[in-house]
């Protein structure tokens, strides 16, 4: 008789361990399992050190020193001198960027066909490791008055007088162009890489040359890979500051939006118009890049291989 | 069908002592062969023993590194791949990925600039010939293992080429779709008349589907025949141990009488058709098909013990070790215990006997 209650128990312990590996079970079919507390830290980060920041950046825009809630952007708007800035800095962005990717795709699909890839990749991903401060004193110094490139010119009898290429909008353009290009480079030759090599066969067999290879068979591969790395590269070079000031006319020509920015945080202590001038600033970029990634959605995004994957 | 060839001149296709070479390793050492218009060649041997490199090199996607190919009277390993106008089926399919099935089988068309109702008529012939009519919107990635692997052959003959190249087209396939396809590509050669050149490493495949057999290895041609002549008669050991000729026994020869020879192997006199020439005292190569190698039939025969038996409906297969220490293959009537001592008889009208290394 004694071994009935017992058993009851055993059995009900028995179910109720069931219903807990179901209950887990459950949960980790909708991805919740030990695993996922590893993405707890950096949420969190990212809570701390990009939400809430934002956050209260955008509450400090609508708190102008006078004025409603809106006063700061519709004086951005008002002045020029203000948002003229937008202009600057899209004209030095989108040209270094597009040129970026015209440099890069040539050279990583050449770079793709070579055995001694690593040696070259290191060459050219160096400059990243420089940092724009450095690159932008080389600059400097190099394409200045006094510099080599003047000076080579100059002996070789092209130019009579050193052309101007520093402190105003080229000087700006070639860091840019230097520090994007690494970037700009590596994404591509993954992208590049990516495409199986029996496809260019398969459209030499059949009656493709070179060129026709790569427009009809390489470049609506790459195409979506080439929108994401615009987007990457535009932002980066959206957010150009240091070269600005440095290698540029920080008061003229290359008076880019994150100068503005800093003129109102840090000399006219205006903290909350520079936060409304960076909200404009990162809502120019989302603008750029959502037009790119919806015109991205016309093409063809399945994997770049011949065959079932 | 209307899909066939144009090119009915001479399009007979010579290799005259291609070479290819990878740095120091010959993977082509100097190939000579000739494939008639219409004909259906396989190039059959192990991986490794150049045959793909022999097909590269025919599409032009290798270049040669010695040796001349000629289509015809037209040389042609100097033109590059999209100057030779051939088809071909890619081992892993190599479809565009980023075309529906219409623009993937119509590419060469677009290419050779075929106006567009034209090229659209052909699509629809190519793909119902491969039935696959109603699947032309769809792209690649939407699709079968096997429905890619027939939209591959549609792209390679629907621009009517002289040759079709296929590159083990089979060997991504399941073995059900595979047997299938065999019969399909055959059927679809037969159809265009074309020449198609067939590289696989499946003895049953080329032996099903093949006019003609070429046997490599090591970068050379070792035998060409029909699937009859290689199966039947196998000039090389290497070739016959590749037509299912699996055991390969050491012995030296008693006596030559014509087409049969005696030999001594370990000790056991057994009888077989010679295939290269043999002198009586000279060291000697027995082979015999597994089902030709039968246990129980002759108390004279080879003695062996028993690693393994398996039934495989109509009879039981085993593998044995001979007393020399050979591993066997052979057939039987009835189950054997593992480690009984059998005695293995070859069938002597089918025991081949080749020349054996100098000793």
């Amino acid at each position: 008789m004694s071994s009935v209650p017992l058993d009851g128990v055993a059995a009900a312990a028995g179910i109720e361990e069931e219903a807990k590996i179901a209950f887990r079970t459950r949960l980790a079919a909708r991805g919740l399992d030990a695993t996922t507390l590893l993405v707890l830290p950096a949420l969190i980060s990212i809570v701390l050190l990009f939400v809430y920041p934002f956050m209260y950046g955008l509450m400090l825009s609508f708190q102008p020193k006078v004025g409603g809630f809106l006063a700061n952007y519709a004086k951005f708007f008002e002045e020029p001198f203000l948002y003229d800035t937008i202009w600057t800095t899209i004209r030095l962005a989108l040209p270094v960027t597009i040129l970026n990717l015209l440099l890069a795709v040539p050279i990583a699909m050449r770079v793709r066909l070579m055995r001694r890839q690593r040696l070259l990749t290191t060459i050219l991903v160096l400059p990243v490791t420089l940092g724009t401060v450095l690159i932008a004193e080389g600059l400097l110094n190099y394409l200045g008055p006094q510099g080599w490139f003047n000076r080579t010119l100059i002996t070789a009898g092209i130019l009579s007088a050193p052309v101007k290429l520093t402190n105003n909008y080229w000087g700006v353009f070639a860091s840019l162009l230097i520090t994007g290009f690494p970037f700009t480079f590596l994404l591509t030759l993954s992208y590049v890489t990516g495409i199986d090599p029996a496809l260019e066969q398969a459209g030499a067999v059949f009656g493709a040359n070179a060129r026709k290879r790569f427009s009809k068979i390489i470049l609506p591969l790459i195409l979506p890979g080439l929108a994401i790395t615009f987007c990457l590269s535009f932002v980066q070079a959206f957010a150009v500051f240091p070269s600005a000031v440095l290698l540029g006319a920080p008061a003229g020509p290359t008076r880019v939006i994150s100068i503005a920015a800093y003129q109102a945080a840090f000399e006219e202590y205006d903290y909350s118009l520079a936060s409304a001038i960076a909200m404009i600033m990162g809502f120019v970029q989302l603008a750029i890049v959502v037009l790119i990634l919806s015109a991205r959605g016309l093409l063809y995004r399945g994997p770049a291989g011949g065959t079932k994957g | 069908m209307t899909l066939t060839t144009k090119h009915s001149g001479n399009r007979t296709l010579h290799l005259k002592g291609v070479r290819r070479a990878f740095g120091s390793y010959n993977a082509l050492a100097g190939i000579d062969l000739t494939v008639k218009g219409g004909e259906f060649i396989a190039l059959l041997g192990p991986s490794g023993c150049g045959k793909s490199t022999a097909l590269n090199c025919i599409a032009g996607l290798l270049p040669l590194t010695g040796g001349s190919i000629h289509l015809g009277d037209r040389r042609i390993d100097e033109l590059k791949p999209e100057d030779r106008g051939f088809g071909m089926v890619f081992q892993n399919y190599a479809l565009f990925p980023h075309m529906s099935v219409a623009k993937n089988v119509g590419f060469g068309l677009a290419m050779r600039r075929v106006d567009k109702a034209e090229s659209a008529r052909r699509v629809d012939e190519a793909l119902s010939l491969v039935r696959l009519q109603s699947q032309k919107e769809k792209l690649p990635g939407q699709m079968s293992g096997g429905q890619q692997q027939r939209v591959a052959i549609a792209r390679a003959i629907v621009i009517e080429p002289p040759i079709v190249l296929m590159d083990e087209p089979l060997s991504n396939l399941d073995a059900k779709l595979r047997l299938e396809m065999r019969g399909e590509i055959r059927r679809i050669h037969d159809t265009i008349g074309s020449t198609t050149i067939y590289v696989t490493h499946d003895q049953d495949e080329a032996l099903s589907m093949a006019d003609r057999i070429v046997v490599m290895r090591e970068g050379e041609i070792r035998q060409v025949g029909t699937p009859e002549d290689l199966y039947e008669r196998p000039a090389h050991a290497d070739v016959a141990e590749f037509m299912g000729f699996r055991n390969r026994l050491q012995g030296r020869v008693t006596s030559v009488e014509g087409e049969r020879a005696a030999v001594d192997v370990g000790g056991v006199p057994l009888a077989g058709r010679v295939r290269e020439e043999v002198r009586p005292g000279g060291a000697a190569i027995v082979t015999v098909r597994p089902e030709d190698l039968v246990a129980g039939a002759n108390p004279s025969g080879l003695p062996a013990r028993v690693t393994g038996i398996e039934y495989r409906g109509r009879a039981f297969f085993g593998t044995a070790v001979a007393e020399g220490g050979a591993e066997l293959f052979f057939r039987s009537d009835r189950s054997l215990a593992k480690d009984e001592t059998v005695r293995l008889s070859p069938e002597p009208a089918r025991t081949l006997v080749f020349a054996g290394a100098a000793a």
